[in-house]
């Protein structure tokens, strides 16, 4: 029982719903026999990993699809022992070096070195090179990534790359420049709407009103993959489906705009208080910290009121967003936003009081 | 030797050389056109004559090459090895580390200097090779600043028998003592006519159709980096495939660069104080999937266009796009740091 989002996850470029001149030229550049290094960008649930799917399936048939998981020890120079999941067929190999963490270089130097001396015996293969697949290439370090430049050159003949990842901002510029840089934008809400409809039809699960499915393709936030999801909880939560149905929301969102309403109510130490309870909640739950305040500071801006403030309290939660990224301890750069927020909003009331 | 090369030859059957075409045809144009001599060597013309004088001196000094990608650093010492030692000797009198490589300070005190002490014949057959071998430490600079110290020693006392040559970006990351020791070369950003030369003639040679002025677009995008300027032509004309033209807006595509009508609705948001406005745009911009980064730059280069603003505030708004350029170089999350970046600006531009 595979849920929905890969049920009907499409397989080949054809059955991809949008940007469909993109996946032409994919098609183009995959029947040409020849294939570049890529580097593959776009937000989360944007069809990142099903049009990479799709592009191997391409270049090497169903064989591609046969895939195994392995799991490969690496050592560190300091006889550190790294675990790491490789998922691999025939002809290509997904890695996850960010998993280690900073031992990354590590992976990258000894796999794919390996793979890349290896070279195809048999001159009758479909392909003389094999695919290396890296997810997450964003999250790799510097190291790893400067690791990366000279084996993509030397080894062309062998091997291709292809990185997976949420923004190009982080790529080193010598990597972006030996690679074919795939953007995929975020389907539009319309898109959204026709996937849905689509998916409905395929599982057979009665008519799905127009305004329902509108609302979930913008709830979703250009997400298609949460589109998705919200659809199959939709479906648990009633069926058939109501025109005016409540769509189900994620538990720790919800607790999110409590936290929200705690800070609004009242600006003292005591509620600041409240609030870090609150916070060290959704972090022993598992929420990552970037996450909770992104959402928080949406949940703000969107409940007070005047465009200068909201444009303070963004300007905020960029400052403090950045430094949680550098910092090491999640919770001091949480609490000094909420105090900050309290701070702002305070003397906006006082300053509206006035 | 030329009873293996009979060999070959006889018994190479004509699939052999049909998976060698095939191979030569899959090799990517930045190696396949990378050039082979010191004279196929473009725009450097400096570099590349004060590197001619000493290899008839026979004494080269440790070499230092720094500049931006893309301009030919590694291609330049690669073809000077060969102008000196010839095709056959190159393996043995030269060694090649980069990055990809296992560099730390072990690896320097074993590798390296086991390789810098052997010594070398002068005169192998009829070639007259010059008496010292050629370490290159590619992208050098990031190797540890530890690993760079225990250089310092080696290359001073097997300099009789091994020259360095260190290729970096941003010669501040290598430490003194190293830079010291070293001749330094900068490596300067193409200039776009020996750029156009080059792309024209792989053109000509690929028998690729491609319109003036994405030629010129191409090298606009590419911002004299060669090899980025090569690799897009090479997908471009792989996507648009055998018979069509390689229009302005296929390499827009490949290079990434964000349209113009997006930049310039960022730009109209600045004389609004419209928070929804902005963050409607914002919002649009990241599920588009621009990369922030490229946005900011291309901002910029409007941004001293823009004759609508005075000194002042495009002081101030620079000011702005430094501080979002180190958070997203810090990693932090691109909408917000654009929702900062748009309502500070819109402070000042109002």
């Amino acid at each position: 029982m595979a849920l929905w989002v890969d049920k009907h996850r499409p397989n080949n470029l054809d059955k991809l719903d949008y940007h469909s001149d993109l996946s032409l030229h994919l098609k183009k550049l995959c029947a040409s026999g020849d294939f570049p290094h890529m580097l593959v960008f776009g937000p989360p649930g944007s069809g990142k990993k099903t049009r990479i799917v799709a592009i191997l399936r391409e270049l090497f048939g169903p064989g591609s699809e046969k895939i195994k998981i392995d799991q490969r020890i690496f050592e560190t120079p300091s006889k550190r022992k790294l675990e790491l999941n490789i998922v691999s067929s025939n002809y290509h190999l997904e890695v996850n070096p960010s998993d280690v963490g900073m031992y990354d270089r590590v992976v990258v130097q000894d796999l794919l070195k390996e793979v890349a001396q290896t070279q195809q015996v048999d001159a009758s293969a479909q392909k003389r090179f094999k695919v290396v697949v890296i997810h997450e290439a964003d999250l790799l370090t510097r190291d790893a990534q400067a690791g990366l430049r000279r084996t993509m050159e030397k080894y062309m003949g062998n091997l291709r790359i292809i990185m997976c990842c949420n923004t190009t901002s982080k790529i080193i510029g010598p990597i972006q420049s030996r690679c074919l840089l795939v953007r995929i934008g975020a389907p539009t809400t319309p898109e959204i709407c026709k996937v849905l409809h689509k998916v409905i039809k395929k599982e057979h699960c009665g008519p799905l009103p127009e305004s329902l499915a509108l609302r979930i393709a913008e709830d979703s936030g250009r997400n298609l993959r949460r589109a998705i999801l919200m659809l199959e909880t939709a479906k648990v939560q009633c069926h058939p489906f109501k025109e005016n149905q409540e769509i189900p929301r994620m538990d720790w969102e919800d607790f999110i705009r409590q936290v929200m309403m705690t800070i609004l109510r009242a600006q003292s130490p005591e509620q600041l208080q409240t609030v870090r309870g609150q916070l060290y909640e959704l972090i022993n739950h598992c929420i990552d910290p970037a996450t909770i305040l992104k959402t928080l500071a949406k949940e703000l801006i969107e409940k007070v009121d005047g465009d200068e403030i909201k444009m303070k309290f963004a300007q905020e939660a960029a400052f403090y967003e950045h430094r949680l990224r550098t910092g090491q301890k999640a919770i001091f750069h949480l609490e000094a936003f909420v105090a900050k927020i309290m701070s702002v909003y305070k003397r906006h009331v006082m300053s509206m009081d006035m | 030797m030329s009873f293996f090369a009979k060999r070959q030859t006889a018994g190479g059957s004509s699939s052999a050389a049909a998976a060698a075409t095939a191979a030569a045809a899959q090799k990517p144009w930045i190696e396949k056109y990378r050039p082979k001599t010191m004279d196929d060597i473009s725009s450097q013309e400096q570099t590349v004559a004060v590197l001619k004088k000493t290899m008839e001196s026979q004494n080269l000094p440790h070499l230092l090459f720094y500049g931006p990608p893309g301009t030919g650093k590694t291609s330049t010492i690669l073809a000077l090895a060969r102008d000196i030692y010839g095709p056959e000797m190159i393996g043995s009198r030269v060694l090649e580390l980069n990055a990809s490589d296992e560099r730390g300070i072990q690896v320097i005190r074993e590798k390296v200097k086991n390789f810098a002490r052997s010594t070398v014949t002068h005169n192998i057959g009829t070639t007259n090779c010059p008496p010292y071998k050629i370490i290159i430490l590619d992208e050098a600079d990031s190797m540890t600043s530890d690993a760079q110290s225990a250089l310092r020693r080696t290359m001073e006392t097997y300099s009789k028998l091994t020259r360095f040559c260190l290729i970096c970006n941003y010669v501040t990351r290598i430490i003194d003592p190293l830079a010291s020791r070293c001749a330094k070369f900068r490596f300067r950003p193409l200039e776009e006519t020996h750029s156009k030369e080059r792309l024209e003639m792989i053109c000509r040679q690929e028998d690729v159709k491609i319109s003036p002025e994405a030629v010129l677009n191409l090298i606009r995008v590419s911002e004299g980096d060669l090899r980025k300027a090569i690799m897009f032509l090479q997908s471009a004309s792989r996507l648009v495939g055998k018979d069509a033209e390689i229009s302005v807006e296929v390499i827009a595509d490949i290079a990434g660069t964000v349209p113009e009508s997006v930049i310039d609705d960022l730009e109209a948001c600045w004389r609004t104080k419209d928070y929804k406005k902005i963050a409607t745009e914002v919002q649009n911009v990241v599920a588009d999937g621009h990369s922030a980064a490229k946005v900011l730059s291309q901002l910029h280069g409007r941004l001293l266009k823009n004759d609508a603003l005075n000194s002042m505030q495009k002081a101030k708004i620079a000011e702005v796009f430094g501080d979002m350029d180190k958070a997203l170089g810090d990693g932090a999350d691109e909408q917000l740091q654009l929702l900062n970046m748009m309502t500070r600006v819109s402070v000042f531009a109002a």
